[in-house]
């Protein structure tokens, strides 16, 4: 009983900082306030509602273990093994063990790739397609905050999984060029080993046994990996600036009917510039966390 | 008569904070929290939030130290809940800045759009009547603020403040960009769809009565809750169909401003506005349902048999 305890507290304190453990582009929220929706009601007019405060009042005590339902945790174990494994037709290589690593697979193959060409150039291309079906795939993890199997707050995950999906999708994808960049191998390797890490952890925490290495390699490996990721991404979007200027590529310009516009070089800058307040709040939360995990330090939040 | 003794604890700490003897039974809690500041200066009695359980709700100002559920040495328990700051500061704040900042835009100040536009004015007199609307909307906002509203609170975090104006102030900057901006594109069908926007405007007078009635409600100086409902004036028989109407005839209004100026920003604030304002009515009405068993049942929150 006392192990179950640990591992589920262990597996939701790090849902509760679901994103955590993976270098994740923006977070403009406060990843110490869980249930942010709550605080948006704050301002109410009459008063009747109360001010933010009173909200959290209400919010559940931290820490307090979700109990999952016997369905509800089989359907997440599979979810963390599928996203763990991979799916035979998009994996370049044919494993037949019944556990292909999802990100292991892309993983592999990367190596795989470079130990053959010798290059990085033309690596993104080899993996594309698997890394956007899966990286999409991961909108999943939103319905699983939604239905609530998973205790971590929709906006949380949802912002953490738009901004790979944003990375993916809207700058490797969309901006030809700069696939051949060295920072986009760079924020790769994070990515994969951080998800490998992070959906093995779940995986073991639901099955109820947690090897510490695991858990370990969790809370240790984001030290290294958070920085290398957000500087792949960062000097991946910077690549791309020159590019998206030229073709004034997702922009709408005056005049125009709805009397709109859209810049996608100024938004680009702007993003980057939301690394700085963001990244470092991640990063000591994740510190944070990784003291209470791994040392048992007691720390009390400011807000609770 | 027997004098009630009172502890007061910290709620995550457990830390004796103050003790406070020979309290009458009849005292309030709003009378023991200017107690408990005489011995710390620091939590004036708006930032603090007094409850029996570390984890429960905070008790009322108006709760009666006899009334409650306590032995004749009562245990509170203290949480902080941060710098505060009036209602009254923070809705002044947040609705002159959009007042004021749409007029920059308007007059077209230097460094917004380029330099030879400086301090000219729009040829559609579709701008000109968007600066209008614009302004009085929030004219009567900072009145209704200074002489209708009664505020049930008197505080709310001091962090409210930023995040308020950085809405409003936002988005007001944004669409007032676009509406006086010299390539802005007038509406697709003329003067019917201006027209059509100001009838809509009808909704600034339904939203000014409920506001009154609302006011009417309750005295002055007091917090009483009272079910709203329809006075002889017609605007207020929307109470027959909604809890909030107030909300209900703004985001009209809003829409109506966006058919005005056909501007995507505004659309986007109405939308957004719109959200904000549902989870309001919601929350509004649920409080009401909890409260009066004889609540009216064919009322929705916020939109007639929708929402």
């Amino acid at each position: 009983m006392g192990r179950l305890t640990e591992a589920a507290a262990a597996g939701s304190g790090s849902r509760a900082a679901g994103w955590a453990g993976s270098p994740p582009t923006l977070l403009p929220l406060s990843p110490t306030s869980p249930r942010c929706a709550a605080t948006m009601a704050s301002s109410d007019e009459d008063g009747t509602n109360g001010g933010a405060s009173e909200a959290g009042e209400d919010r559940e005590a931290p820490g307090e273990r979700r109990r999952l339902g016997v369905l509800a945790t089989a359907w997440l174990t599979f979810y963390d093994i599928a996203m763990t494994a991979g799916l035979e037709q998009f994996s370049c290589l044919s494993l037949r063990s019944s556990w292909d690593y999802r990100w292991l697979v892309l993983a592999i193959a990367m190596v795989r790739f470079y130990m053959e060409k010798g290059t990085h150039r033309g690596l993104y291309k080899s993996i594309q397609k698997t890394l956007k079906f899966f990286q999409t795939f991961a909108l999943l993890e939103i319905v699983h905050c939604l239905i609530g199997i998973v205790p971590t707050s929709v906006i949380v995950t949802g912002v953490q999984v738009s901004s790979r999906i944003f990375m993916v999708w809207l700058i490797t994808h969309s901006i030809k060029p700069i696939q051949n960049e060295e920072s986009v191998v760079l924020f790769l390797v994070a990515w994969t080993v951080t998800e490998i890490t992070r959906y093995s952890f779940y995986t073991f925490s639901l099955l109820d046994h947690l090897p510490y290495f695991i858990k370990w390699a969790r809370y240790n490996f984001f030290i290294i990996l958070y920085p290398v990721g957000v500087a792949g991404e960062l000097l991946t979007i910077y690549a791309a600036l020159p590019h998206v200027k030229k073709t004034g590529m997702f922009s709408i310009r005056l005049p125009n009917k709805y009397n709109v516009s859209f810049d996608y070089y100024y938004f680009l800058l702007i993003t980057m510039a939301s690394y700085i307040p963001l990244f470092p709040q991640l990063y000591f939360h994740m510190l944070r966390q990784r003291r209470k995990v791994l040392h048992g330090e007691v720390i009390v939040e400011k807000d609770d | 008569m027997k004098h009630y003794e009172v502890e007061i604890l910290d709620a995550k700490t457990r830390e004796k904070l103050c003790f406070l003897d020979k309290v009458e039974p009849h005292a309030t809690i709003a009378e023991i929290k200017n107690l408990f500041t005489k011995t710390h200066p620091q939590w004036y009695p708006a930032r603090q939030s007094l409850r029996l359980d570390p984890k429960g709700k905070s008790l009322k100002d108006e709760d009666v130290l006899q009334k409650l559920p306590v032995g004749t040495t009562a245990t509170l328990y203290f949480r902080d809940l941060g710098a505060q700051i009036s209602w009254v500061t923070v809705f002044l704040t947040e609705y002159a800045g959009p007042l004021f900042i749409y007029l920059l835009f308007y007059f077209r100040v230097p460094f917004i759009y380029g330099h030879k536009y400086d301090f000219t004015s729009s040829r559609h007199t579709v701008v000109h009547l968007a600066c209008i609307c614009h302004s009085f909307h929030y004219i009567k906002r900072l009145l209704e603020t200074l002489f209708v509203h009664r505020f049930s609170h008197g505080t709310m975090p001091l962090r409210n403040i930023f995040k308020n104006c950085t809405y409003y102030w936002g988005f007001a900057a944004w669409m007032a960009y676009y509406i006086n901006h010299p390539l802005y594109t007038p509406p697709t069908y003329g003067a019917q769809q201006v027209k059509l926007a100001l009838a809509i405007f009808i909704c600034q007078l339904g939203n000014f009565s409920i506001h009154m009635a609302l006011r009417d409600l309750r005295p002055a100086g007091s917090k009483t809750r009272k079910i709203p409902y329809p006075t002889k004036n017609p605007f207020t028989w929307l109470f027959l169909l909604v809890s909030c109407p107030n909300y209900t005839y703004e985001v009209g209004s809003w829409i109506g401003f966006a058919i005005m100026t056909q501007c995507l920003p505004v659309a986007l604030f109405s939308l957004v506005g719109f959200t904000q304002m549902t989870i309001w009515a919601k929350g509004k009405h649920r409080s009401y349902l909890k409260e009066f068993r004889d609540y009216p049942p064919l009322r929705m929150p916020i939109i007639p048999f929708l929402l």
